[in-house]
């Protein structure tokens, strides 16, 4: 095991780089100069403030001059969205709320989801299931920006419940763009664990364990569930982080301060390190979150063995 | 089967209600909160001020810098016009009057020499604000090492010395700028300029203290504790980078009395329906209106309309890649200029309160000695004229002997640029025969770049004004400026803006009829480009908020004035 995520690390440095460096000059590709008011300055004028910020170095210099920052830590300072901000202080300040919001979403909307799917398995075709399914499709079809104007306007403008938006009061702040964010994870969580928890039931093995006497809900949650959360889990993983990433829309709407939408800003405005930046926090963390899901696996299903056929 | 079917049916019924609910909603809002506010504007007609002076506001966007050298967009300028103050101020009138300095300057009779007085204002720290303060800050931002994008731009050719430091070619020591002492600021300028006054009012012309900057180093302006105010306000609250902060009646401000607000809170919110939701709900005390809102609310009593300097217009290409364009032939242009119904899309497709553009000087921005705007000397040129531009277009045709014209319109990516497009390419297509227009739609960043390259035909075109002077929207057109990359060249215009620049700047009515007469050339005459629309913006207000000034140039807002009446 120890053996096995030792070997995962150094290929998790790997991937970093050459995502890094990829971003890095696919970055550069981009149309346009990172100046905000540069369509007011005469070239000459433009060369200036570039020369001030480095960016007329020859391409290679300012590439090395970007990893050898990177390898120490450094993201370097954002160049047009905050003046001489460093990325690393902005990310920190930013991933607060991203990660509340979406860690609260996803618990959420995987809970409900979970348990939704089951009730639909084990009442399979009766109101119960069709009423569940029907959850399920409307949290799949209507995008998460729809939920979070439709929870803002009934239950922040109307009933007054929570605040309409802005990141103030606590707790009360992240209900709704929770919710909003949780019907995703929720309709998937319902529709994999319903799909195969039914395959589960019709099984061989829930037959023996029928036959030998094992009561319903031994049934349902000891061999059933966890055999159906395998495939869940795989999902979840990724979904984790599209969440987080995903949930600019929802910050937006709901004014707070995030990241997810800082990244896209960065992107339309060049703001180079901010780009660079969240493009390699948002990697380490869905590298890591794939490790995670993976060890999972061994956990919840012994049949598949991490330390491979060689090892001792 | 059958089960199945209902189960369909169901879902897609329950999924469209809520989406309708969605829409219904948004109507509700617009109706009943007029109805009751109406009613609150009516009581509170007394002027009383209410005991609580507090504001909230929203702005678009995070603060990018406090570094008065380093701002370039309007948030940071309109903070820095409330929380700071330079020799000069816009007033009620969006005329520039004394602030630091103190009554008019002296100036030499050539016109080069600005010698100002400086009144007993101080820094947010008790320290006077000195005549030094505007040398540092001004030798500051046109250092090339600062990486200023607006220093230079303001200076070069305006103060003596700024081009060249700028290029890094002189000691910034070497600025047309020094402290006699401690309160008298010499400016010597470059050649003449007619509203240099109203440039002292402009962010980059703010004082900074050079003991405190040096003493913060890299951490100046980075967050609300380490910047300095000798405005109406202080800034509070504010992290760097958050979406938040106060800005806090300033104690220190030599005009204190004046200032009746004694805090402002301001939030930033990205979306314009989160904002008027956050208006309904009384948390906020105005709201901006974009797109749709602004149609929806358009009758609502709590609207207020202000027309802002901004003026967009079609640039016309006349060499691509090296090769004359159809646009090369005045008739194509002028018949194009003329072939678009600007009052409908003012109406119809804007919606907010713009005005249709028959010219490029804005209306109401720039006036004369005797208040006159400048828009009355030459009114509207090339106006909307099917039959005119169906003759000026077959004369273009036969005269490049083509039957059939295709050409590329370059515009901006946002559903407005979009529909306003699509708008024009129907209206030119369906008013110039044989002729064929193909959209592009390209972020902000991109069209800058296709323009640099001058690679397009058609640019739908925008410029906000730098400083309070004809000047700011005429120049660009001059042959070899930056904005100039259309192929465009007359010397006769060319010759009129070096006179308004040069020989003519000290004779005030003969300089505004050579820029009158230069608009005329390029607009009536060449055809060079078309007026669009001057933008109108529409915003809610509370009934309770009075005294907000909306500048033309510089910060948008002052709150200076500002107060609350009758919200209790």
């Amino acid at each position: 095991m120890a053996r096995y995520i030792g070997k995962r690390l150094i290929y998790m440095v790997l991937t970093l780089a050459l995502i890094a460096t990829f971003t890095f000059f696919l970055m550069k590709i981009l149309p346009g100069s990172p100046i905000a008011s540069a369509g007011k300055l005469s070239p000459e004028q433009r060369a200036v403030v570039e020369e001030a910020y480095g960016l007329n170095d020859p391409l290679p210099v300012q590439y090395f001059n970007y990893m050898f920052g990177l390898a120490q830590g450094d993201l370097g300072i954002s160049i047009n969205q905050f003046k001489g901000a460093p990325v690393t202080d902005l990310i920190l300040s930013r991933m607060g709320p991203s990660a509340q919001i979406g860690f609260q979403g996803m618990v959420l909307g995987t809970i409900i989801g979970i348990l939704l799917g089951m009730i639909a398995a084990l009442r399979q075709n009766t109101w119960v299931d069709y009423s569940s399914t029907l959850i399920a499709i409307i949290g799949i079809s209507i995008p998460s920006f729809v939920f979070a104007s439709l929870l803002q306007y009934w239950f922040g403008l109307k009933l007054e419940w929570f605040p309409v938006a802005l990141w103030k009061d606590g707790f009360m702040s992240s209900v709704l763009p929770s919710i909003a964010l949780a019907m995703f994870p929720l309709a998937t969580a319902a529709r994999f664990i319903r799909t195969e928890m039914i395959e589960v039931l019709g099984s061989d093995y829930i037959t023996l364990a029928k036959a030998k006497g094992a009561s319903g809900s031994e049934i349902a949650f000891k061999h059933a569930f966890r055999n159906a959360l395998i495939p869940l889990i795989t999902v979840l993983g990724p979904m984790t982080v599209g969440i987080l990433t995903g949930s600019l829309v929802v910050e937006q709407i709901f004014a707070i301060p995030g990241i997810g939408e800082q990244f896209v800003k960065s992107i339309m405005v060049n703001d180079f390190s901010i780009i660079m930046g969240t493009t390699i926090f948002f990697s380490v963390f869905l590298i890591v979150v794939i490790l995670i899901v993976d060890i999972l696996y061994g956990i919840i299903d012994p049949r598949i063995r991490l330390s491979g056929g060689k090892s001792s | 089967m059958r089960n199945s079917k209902v189960f369909w049916l169901l879902s897609l019924v329950l999924v469209l209600s809520a989406f309708l609910a969605a829409c219904g909603g948004g109507e509700d809002t617009s109706t009943e909160p007029s109805d009751s506010e109406g009613d609150k504007e009516k009581e509170s007609a007394s002027g009383d001020l209410d005991s609580v002076q507090e504001l909230n506001l929203m702005e678009s966007a995070e603060i990018p810098t406090m570094d008065s050298a380093l701002a370039e967009d309007a948030v940071a300028f309109n903070i820095m016009n409330n929380v700071n103050e330079g020799l000069y101020r816009l007033n009620q009138e969006n005329i520039a009057e004394p602030a630091v300095a103190e009554g008019e300057p002296e100036i030499s009779e050539d016109g080069l020499t600005y010698t100002f007085k400086l009144r007993d204002a101080k820094w947010s720290d008790g320290s006077p604000v000195t005549a030094q303060d505007f040398v540092f800050s001004w030798q500051r931002a046109v250092d090339p090492a600062t990486g200023s994008p607006y220093g230079p731009y303001m200076m070069a050719g305006t103060i003596k010395n700024a081009a060249a430091i700028a290029e890094g070619k002189m000691d910034k020591a070497e600025l047309g700028v020094e402290a006699k002492d401690e309160k008298t600021l010499v400016v010597t300028l470059e050649r003449p300029v007619p509203y240099f006054i109203s440039l002292m009012a402009f962010g980059t012309f703010l004082p900074q203290k050079e003991a405190f900057v040096t003493e913060k180093g890299d951490a100046y302006a980075s967050n609300s504790e380490n910047l300095l105010y000798n405005g109406p306000f202080t800034l509070t609250n504010w992290d760097g980078t958050g979406l938040t902060w106060s800005m806090e009646k300033n104690p220190e401000y030599w005009d204190a009395e004046t200032v009746k607000l004694d805090k402002i809170n301001v939030d930033v919110v990205k979306e314009s329906g989160t904002g008027v939701n956050l208006y309904t709900s009384g948390e906020k005390d105005r709201a901006g209106l974009s797109g749709e809102y602004a149609m929806q609310y358009a009758d609502d009593p709590e609207v207020v309309r202000e027309l802002e300097p901004t003026v967009f217009y079609l640039k016309y290409n006349q060499e691509r890649n090296g090769k004359e364009t159809p646009l090369a032939n005045v008739n194509i242009r002028k018949a194009i200029s003329m072939a678009y119904n600007k009052q409908d899309l003012v109406d119809v497709v804007l919606a907010n309160g713009s005005l249709p553009a028959d010219f490029l000087v804005p209306t109401e921005f720039t006036f004369d000695e005797s208040k006159k705007d400048f828009r009355e000397v030459n009114g509207k040129m090339n106006e909307f004229n099917a039959e005119e531009a169906k003759k000026l277009w077959e004369t273009g045709l036969k005269e490049l002997g083509v039957t059939e014209v295709t050409l590329e319109m370059l515009g901006g990516d946002s559903e407005l640029a979009k529909k306003m497009d699509e708008y024009m390419k129907s209206q030119l297509e369906g008013n110039l025969e044989g002729l064929t227009i193909n959209l592009k739609a390209v972020p902000f960043a991109v069209r800058l770049e296709l323009d640099e390259k001058q690679d397009y035909d058609i640019q739908n075109s925008g410029w906000g004004p730098d400083y309070q002077d004809p000047m700011t929207f005429l120049d660009l057109f001059v042959t070899g400026s930056a904005q100039n990359k259309m192929g465009y060249s007359n010397p006769e215009f060319d010759k009129l803006i070096e006179q308004a620049k040069g020989e003519l700047a000290q004779d005030i009515p003969a300089r505004w009829e050579a820029m009158a007469k230069a608009e005329k050339i390029l607009i009536e005459e060449d055809a060079a480009i078309s007026g669009i629309y001057q933008r109108g913006i529409m915003s809610l207000q509370k009934p309770y908020v009075h005294d907000i000034v909306v500048h033309p140039f510089g910060g948008d807002f002052s709150y200076k004035w500002a107060y609350i009446s009758g919200k209790e």
